[in-house]
């Protein structure tokens, strides 16, 4: 199967701080890919350089065949995006916020009244969508967030965190869409996440980074074997060590987090 | 061009969403006009200047529009605590596009905020000269005001990382802005010191230009303010544009 995402030597370095070194790796397409690691450990860094929000300091990345340094807006089309934080408009319904995300991506107006129902029926907010998005929980926020990051019939979804602080529930509806999607649209999934069962539920293979490096690569299975743990979780903790990481907010990215929660 | 049309409807919708912070808005421009306008006429009468309220409400004017101007291109602070600047940034438009969509919905806003000022001017006693052209002039003005602080607006949230810096731009930049326009005192006769700040405000201008539309009583004339205004706000268009488009998420 060929490359819908490729990697190659990425490195991005703030000042002294090393956040992402020298890593390579491919996706291929139509896989849900899972990048896990501790905290700092450049997850958000590389998901902004694929997504053209920071420019690498040295490397080379195709995204569905085109390089976000030169080709932004034909890279840009490529994919659907997530924030670890809310990116949504809370003064607006949570229907303008699809159909302005329509509009700034070009979608006929047809396809976009089409699409936007079809996703928020998908996402069980088709009831709600009259309502400002301010008076909606953390986790109808976040299937609204999902939900727009399809609209634009994408290639591939980058998701990153995309059930931080959310219930079981809300949780299990997420990956049941993603797989679903993955399933019936073909897209491509890149996702990261802090929960090991649910990366090993749902992605075909996983990469792990620490310190800026990949540590190691390949199916749940063959991490799993490679450390002789019992679970992912086991595995990722020999592969990664036990200290507690403290997050270092590399300059321009803030080191705010929002929560969830109603605001 | 449909993502300039996208980010400016934003704009106007979360205006008119906000009833409570058009009406609170109103408030202050209303207050100058009635405290001052009241207080300080009998005054400036003796002083041989005329009628002070006919004087004053284009420079209120001109302070509403001002303000509001430049709260909306702040307002990109804002989308980038609440996220909603990573989308427009991930979005497959060029980011100029998103600046000027952004600095025209605001000024757009600023400029109704200012017809409203207008009107309520008129009830408070108000009497300028009525013409279509001087109107249609004076709309000009005012939109030339909310396009040159919009993008300021704009320019120094690019810059700011959070709402902290706030207050010190708004205490150091937009009152002495507003308070060495000319928009409550004549610019004739000044201290030289205080003279040459108002001949750099930009804002001196738009006063100046809604003066000589609406009371035929410009300072420096309506083509010298006009000229001045579409060359101040072309510049820090550019340079807003510039700043915005390096802003890293």
């Amino acid at each position: 199967m060929e490359n819908i995402i490729e990697i190659k030597n990425l490195t991005k370095k703030y000042g002294d701080f090393t956040a992402v070194n020298d890593i390579t790796l491919n996706v291929k397409k139509g896989e849900i890919f899972a990048f896990l690691g501790p905290n700092g450990a450049g997850k958000t860094t590389t998901i902004k350089m694929l997504t053209t929000l920071t420019n690498p300091t040295s490397g080379h990345i195709l995204i569905n065949g085109f390089d976000p340094t030169i080709q932004q807006n034909e890279a840009r089309e490529s994919f659907g995006i997530v924030f670890q934080d809310p990116s949504l408009d809370d003064e607006l319904t949570a229907y303008e916020n699809l159909d302005f995300h329509g509009m700034l991506y070009k979608v006929k107006k047809k396809d976009r009244k089409e699409r936007i129902q079809q996703m928020l029926e998908f996402t069980e907010l088709w009831d709600r969508r009259k309502d400002l998005v301010k008076h909606f929980s953390g986790g109808m926020k976040r299937r609204l967030e999902i939900a727009r990051g399809f609209i634009h019939h994408p290639k591939i979804l980058f998701l990153d965190e995309p059930t931080i602080g959310l219930d079981p529930q809300t949780r299990d509806h997420i990956w049941t869409y993603m797989k679903k999607l993955n399933r019936e649209e073909g897209i491509t999934v890149f996702l990261t996440t802090h929960y090991m069962e649910e990366a090993e539920k749902v992605s075909n293979r996983i990469a792990i980074i620490d310190r800026g490096k990949i540590v190691a690569q390949g199916t749940a299975k063959q991490l799993k074997n490679q450390t002789n743990a019992a679970t992912l979780e086991e595995a990722f903790l020999s592969l990664t060590g036990r200290a507690i990481r403290e997050e270092k907010p590399a300059p321009g990215m803030g080191a705010r987090r929002h929560g969830w929660g109603r605001r | 061009m449909i993502a300039i049309y996208t980010l400016w409807l934003r704009q106007l919708k979360r205006y008119f969403r906000s009833k409570s912070r058009i009406i609170g808005s109103l408030g202050q421009p209303l207050l100058f006009l009635v405290a001052l306008g009241f207080g300080l006429g009998p005054v400036f009468q003796k002083a041989g200047q005329g009628n002070y309220l006919e004087f004053l409400a284009p420079g209120i004017i001109a302070m509403s529009i001002l303000f509001l101007s430049v709260f909306n291109g702040i307002e990109v602070i804002w989308d980038r605590q609440f996220g909603f600047l990573k989308e427009t940034m991930v979005a497959p438009v060029p980011r100029w596009e998103i600046m000027v969509g952004r600095t025209l919905g605001g000024a757009t806003v600023a400029v109704m905020q200012g017809v409203i000022v207008f009107v309520l001017s008129l009830f408070v006693g108000f009497t300028p000269i009525f013409a279509v052209w001087r109107l249609a002039l004076a709309f000009v003005f005012m939109f030339l005001i909310a396009l040159m602080f919009a993008a300021l607006g704009t320019a120094i949230a690019s810059i700011l990382e959070d709402m902290h810096g706030f207050q010190l731009i708004s205490n150091f930049l937009i009152m002495p802005i507003f308070f060495l326009s000319g928009a409550l005192f004549p610019l004739n006769n000044l201290p030289k010191a205080i003279g040459i700040i108002t001949a750099i405000d930009p804002l001196s201008y738009g006063v100046d230009g809604l003066r000589g539309t609406l009371i035929n009583g410009a300072h420096y004339g309506m083509m010298f303010d006009f000229v001045i205004l579409l060359a101040v706000s072309s510049v820090i268009i550019a340079i807003g544009t510039y700043l915005f488009s390096k802003i890293q998420v």
